[in-house]
């Protein structure tokens, strides 16, 4: 049986599963000491590819085990069991500054895994893999539900867990990129939270104008999302990012509607004018807007438009007057809002108003800003476009790729956890919990 | 609330406090004792409704004094310092009802099923977290199948402390299996009572997922679910097949089958998938072992119509054979022959005298040498015929065991396994009863040993299971409905429950190994 041709077998396990599982992808029957690369390749829904590589020596036997073996070079290296996915970048000749987001969240994605000889860099597409899999990533479980809202003005989707119920539920807010993101909710009610998406930016009135809600649009949402029958009042949290922490920390400490059971907000600040709304946000930033800088390569950092942290307390939300239990996500790098200074301010505020028992700071070093659910691909800066003027520019988001990927990865994890602390556990279990 | 007392020397007039008398139920208590005797052991008591109680064991302090949120219990229905163990520790007193529930302790379980896509042959990992602490819990899966029966198992779990039930980890103590079984919620299954008798749990279209729903229920029940709202449930799906597997059916050369190609460019070991006299054309096995990279071809050599006077002979299968070596997809001389029942008897021939087909290996499950497949199936289905006296009815229940029994000596009888030339995996059940397979394969072993080829083959025997072993989690049929010609009689295959499915769980995994050290393996490592 001496000199014959080698038939390696490529594995990924598992094939299907959810975006923020882990897989484990196995090479076996190859010679040993062999030079390979493993490529992941996947398309979006607006035909980009992306693609991530990771060089690997076999073993004695001839295996190779992404989860316990380093990578020698590529997109990532090291022992990186997920690195060929959050490593992952466009192609070379693809458009520049895209973001990687999923918009049917009923449509999974198919990530081909290929196995390649020897330690390869570019020409994939012309090289004859040695084998090939694929590894289906969904961001809904079976039997979720998704529902259009539009009742009272409001414009969002409602996704529910399989189920009777009733639920505890997240009302579920993005930033300033407007639009309608779904696909956190859609993974939130795989883990068994009603969670409700909300667009609130970039809508336009009924004279055909481009609007700014007000606060009686959050409390609507919050109301619709309370009274539904497969939702727990009392067990009504709210998830912000970016602006939309503005609005979490606003709504928490003012409204007289909304009483979130906890919250958490990504990547925000609490730096507003008392009692304000979303508008005096933006009119807040738009005084600053001189305060824009570039990076070297005309990128927009913004994150000096609401430094610095003003002192008057009339210009922030009093964090004092919050009831319930906060976790903050904080990227060091943020390049986009001033969310290490704010969240140390927070502290400060929290300590002498005597609520800071509620406050959880997780602060994450050489992160940026678009701190996502795990395993998505790291986005350093991408295009924006500017709702008044609909210019386009690059924004940057901060961050690299290696650490931002730990914190989304240890960051969700930890949000899952405190969610289910807040809204699942009996009081007495979460002060024991080992979850 | 009652502090009791017990010394031997000083009376004492204990002074105890409650604050707040009234509060609402989210509020914390203080419960402090004063003016005991000091070093003085005492129990503090809460009582409701003199249905439930929580009580904790303490000692004074030097100043006589016990302070609920600073001292340790020492013993009761909560230990250590808990402020509101008083309150949270509550439970029936003795002699209550089983199952009680206060308004009170209203729980929000949380179910945790992972993965809720995965191949048939994935464990589940089934966890409810959020329960009370020694809540009584049903878990029950349920699954309705392409014929619109209903198939459920469920078992009974207590939680631990925290609240948590872990499948892997806890034992059921009761429903439709026992003990500590991580997939016995699948394995165990059954049609619910009111089902149509004789069923066979089969997926005919396999590239859809079998849909489960995992629920969890309050209470140990064991009937009547359908009427019950469920804690909490989840949907998962099985599949056969991996995503990129194609499925394509073949008719060519007169032979007719489906075929199943893993992803990738291949070419890819490739199989041949043969099962039983019952005929028709089985795809679930091949699209599953497509799924573990062989290219496999699901043959289909007996159909429904034919089986009283099939015209199919050993050419059929030698075209087969052909048909898969040459694939654009299959490496050809990586090739294996797989068989269950009558199956395993035709590869069992093939290996011995086809001068076509040349496996690497072969996997015979609940097969036979006896009645070669010499010529065409219907001379040796008549050979089979000719012992037809010594089929059993007990019960109702149709026994084949005895046919090929006593295993004959005369070698004209038996297929020649000394001329097999590849390994060979036997896998067996003690308990079958269609057929006599153990001692077909003791027979074999004997025959092989003075043949000089018995390194060859490897013998996988399950006590406890009988004929019909399968991929693993699949429920087991002791017995099911079998169409012969005209006739519907009920068939006893063998085995009980958990033997049998430990049996599918192990051997499927064997049999995975086997195929793929004896088809994928590189020159340096190979080994016969």
């Amino acid at each position: 049986m001496a000199g014959e041709r080698p038939c390696p077998l490529l594995s990924v396990h598992p094939s299907r599963c959810l975006v923020d599982e882990k897989f484990e992808v196995l090479c076996q029957h190859l010679l040993p000491a062999l030079q390979v690369t493993l490529h992941a390749l996947l398309q979006t829904e607006d035909g980009d590819y992306w693609e991530a590589f990771g060089h690997y020596l076999s073993d004695a036997v001839g295996s190779v085990r992404v989860s316990e073996d380093a990578s020698l070079g590529g997109s990532y290296s090291g022992v990186e069991p997920m690195g060929l996915l959050w490593s992952m970048r466009p192609v070379p000749g693809s458009k520049t500054g895209l973001r990687l987001r999923k918009k049917d969240v009923f449509k999974p994605t198919d990530v081909n895994i290929s196995l390649y000889e020897g330690h390869l860099n570019e020409g994939f597409k012309d090289k004859h893999p040695l084998a090939s899999v694929v590894a289906q990533r969904w961001y809904t479980a079976p039997e979720v539900q998704r529902v259009e809202v539009k009742e009272k003005g409001l414009k969002g989707t409602l996704f529910i867990p399989p189920g009777p119920g009733p639920f505890p539920a997240v009302l579920d807010l993005w930033g300033g990129g407007g639009g309608l993101v779904e696909y956190r909710s859609a993974l939130l009610a795989s883990r068994g939270y009603v969670s409700l998406s909300l667009q609130y930016i970039g809508l336009t009135g009924d004279d055909g104008k481009p609007c700014i809600v007000g606060n009686d649009y959050f409390e609507a949402a919050f109301s619709i999302l309370k009274q539904h029958p497969q939702v727990c009042p009392d067990r009504v949290a709210m998830m912000g990012l970016s602006f939309g922490v503005s609005v979490t920390l606003g709504m928490a400490a003012y409204s007289s509607v909304i009483k979130p059971k906890c919250v958490v907000c990504v990547s925000g600040s609490h730096v507003m004018p008392v009692n304000g709304s979303l508008a005096d946000v933006f009119d807040e930033i738009k005084k600053n807007v001189k305060n824009s800088r570039f990076d070297e390569e005309q990128r927009v950092i913004w994150r000096d438009l609401l430094l610095p942290i003003p002192d008057d307390s009339s210009k922030k939300v009093e964090m004092g007057r919050i009831k319930c239990p906060v976790l903050l996500i904080v990227g060091e790098d943020d390049q986009n809002w001033p969310t290490s200074e704010s969240a140390e301010d927070m502290k400060q505020m929290m300590k002498q108003a005597g609520n800071s028992h509620l406050l959880t700071v997780l602060s994450y070093p050489e992160t940026g800003h678009l701190i996502e659910p795990p395993y998505s691909p790291h986005i350093k800066a991408s295009n924006f476009i500017l709702h008044e003027t609909r210019n386009k520019v690059v924004v940057l988001w901060g961050g690299h790729t290696v650490p931002h990927s730990r914190a989304q990865e240890d960051s969700w994890h930890k949000t899952l956890t405190f969610l289910e602390q807040h809204l699942y556990s009996n009081d007495r279990v979460a002060s024991r919990s080992n979850l | 609330m009652v502090a009791t007392s017990r010394t031997l020397s000083t009376r004492v007039w204990p002074l105890h406090l409650v604050k707040p008398t009234r509060g609402l139920v989210d509020e914390k208590l203080k419960v402090i004792v004063r003016n005991l005797n000091p070093r003085q052991e005492v129990t503090l008591r809460c009582v409701h409704q003199d249905v439930w109680e929580g009580f904790g064991h303490y000692i004074s302090d030097q100043h006589g004094t016990v302070t609920v949120a600073k001292d340790a219990s020492m013993g009761g229905t909560y230990k250590g310092v808990e402020a509101m163990g008083l309150m949270w520790s509550m439970q029936p007193v003795p002699g209550s009802r089983k199952g009680l529930r206060t308004l009170s302790t209203r729980v929000w379980p949380l179910l945790l099923v992972k993965p809720t896509r995965g191949l048939v042959d994935e464990k589940l990992k089934v966890i409810v977290r959020n329960l009370n602490p020694r809540q009584e819990v049903t878990l029950r899966c349920v699954h309705q199948s392409e014929d619109k029966d209903v198939w459920e198992g469920f078992g009974h779990y207590i939680s631990d402390q925290h609240g948590t039930v872990t499948v892997a980890k806890d034992a059921s103590m009761g429903g439709t299996y026992k003990g500590v079984e991580a997939m016995g919620l699948m394995w165990s299954m059954q049609p619910v009572p009111g089902s149509r008798k004789g069923l066979r749990l089969r997926k005919k279209h396999v590239l859809s997922p079998m849909v489960f729903h995992i629920s969890v229920f309050d209470g140990h029940i064991t009937q009547g679910f359908s009427q019950l709202t469920a804690l909490a449930t989840h949907a998962v799906e099985r599949w056969y097949v991996a995503p990129g597997v194609q499925r394509v059916y073949l008719q060519e050369k007169g032979v007719q089958g489906t075929l199943f190609i893993p992803p990738g460019p291949g070419p890819f070991p490739g199989l041949l998938d043969l099962w039983g006299g019952g005929g028709g054309l089985v795809e679930y096995r091949a699209a599953l072992l497509a799924s573990h990279g062989f290219v496999s071809f699901a043959l289909e050599y007996l159909s429904s119509e034919e089986i009283n006077a099939p015209t199919t002979d050993v050419k059929y299968f030698e075209a087969a054979y052909q048909i898969l070596k040459s694939h654009a997809m299959v490496q050809k001389d990586r090739l294996a022959l797989f068989g269950l029942s009558f199956g395993s008897t035709i590869a069992l021939s093939m290996a011995a005298y086809s001068k076509i087909i040349k496996p690497r290996c072969c996997v015979c499950i609940s097969g036979s040498h006896v009645n070669a497949v010499q010529r065409t199936l219907s001379e040796t289905f008549q050979e089979i015929a000719k012992n037809v006296s010594k089929i059993r009815v007990e019960d109702g229940q149709v026994i084949w065991r005895d046919i090929i029994l006593p295993i004959p000596a005369d070698p004209s009888m038996k297929i020649d396994v000394g001329q097999i030339k590849c390994p060979v995996l036997l896998v067996n059940g003690s308990d079958d009863q269609n057929l006599a397979t153990v001692e077909s394969a003791e027979d074999m072993e004997r025959m092989m040993e003075k043949a000089g080829n018995r390194h060859l083959l490897q013998v996988l025997t399950y006590p406890g299971a009988g004929h019909l072993i399968e991929p693993p989690y699949t429920p087991h049929h002791r017995t099911s409905n079998f169409v012969i010609g005209k006739d519907k009689v009920l068939m006893l295959w063998g085995g009980q429950a958990k033997p049998h499915a430990d049996a599918q769980e192990d051997s499927w995994e064997k049999i995975v190994a086997f195929l793929q050290q004896h088809l994928y393996f590189t020159g340096s490592q190979a080994k016969l």
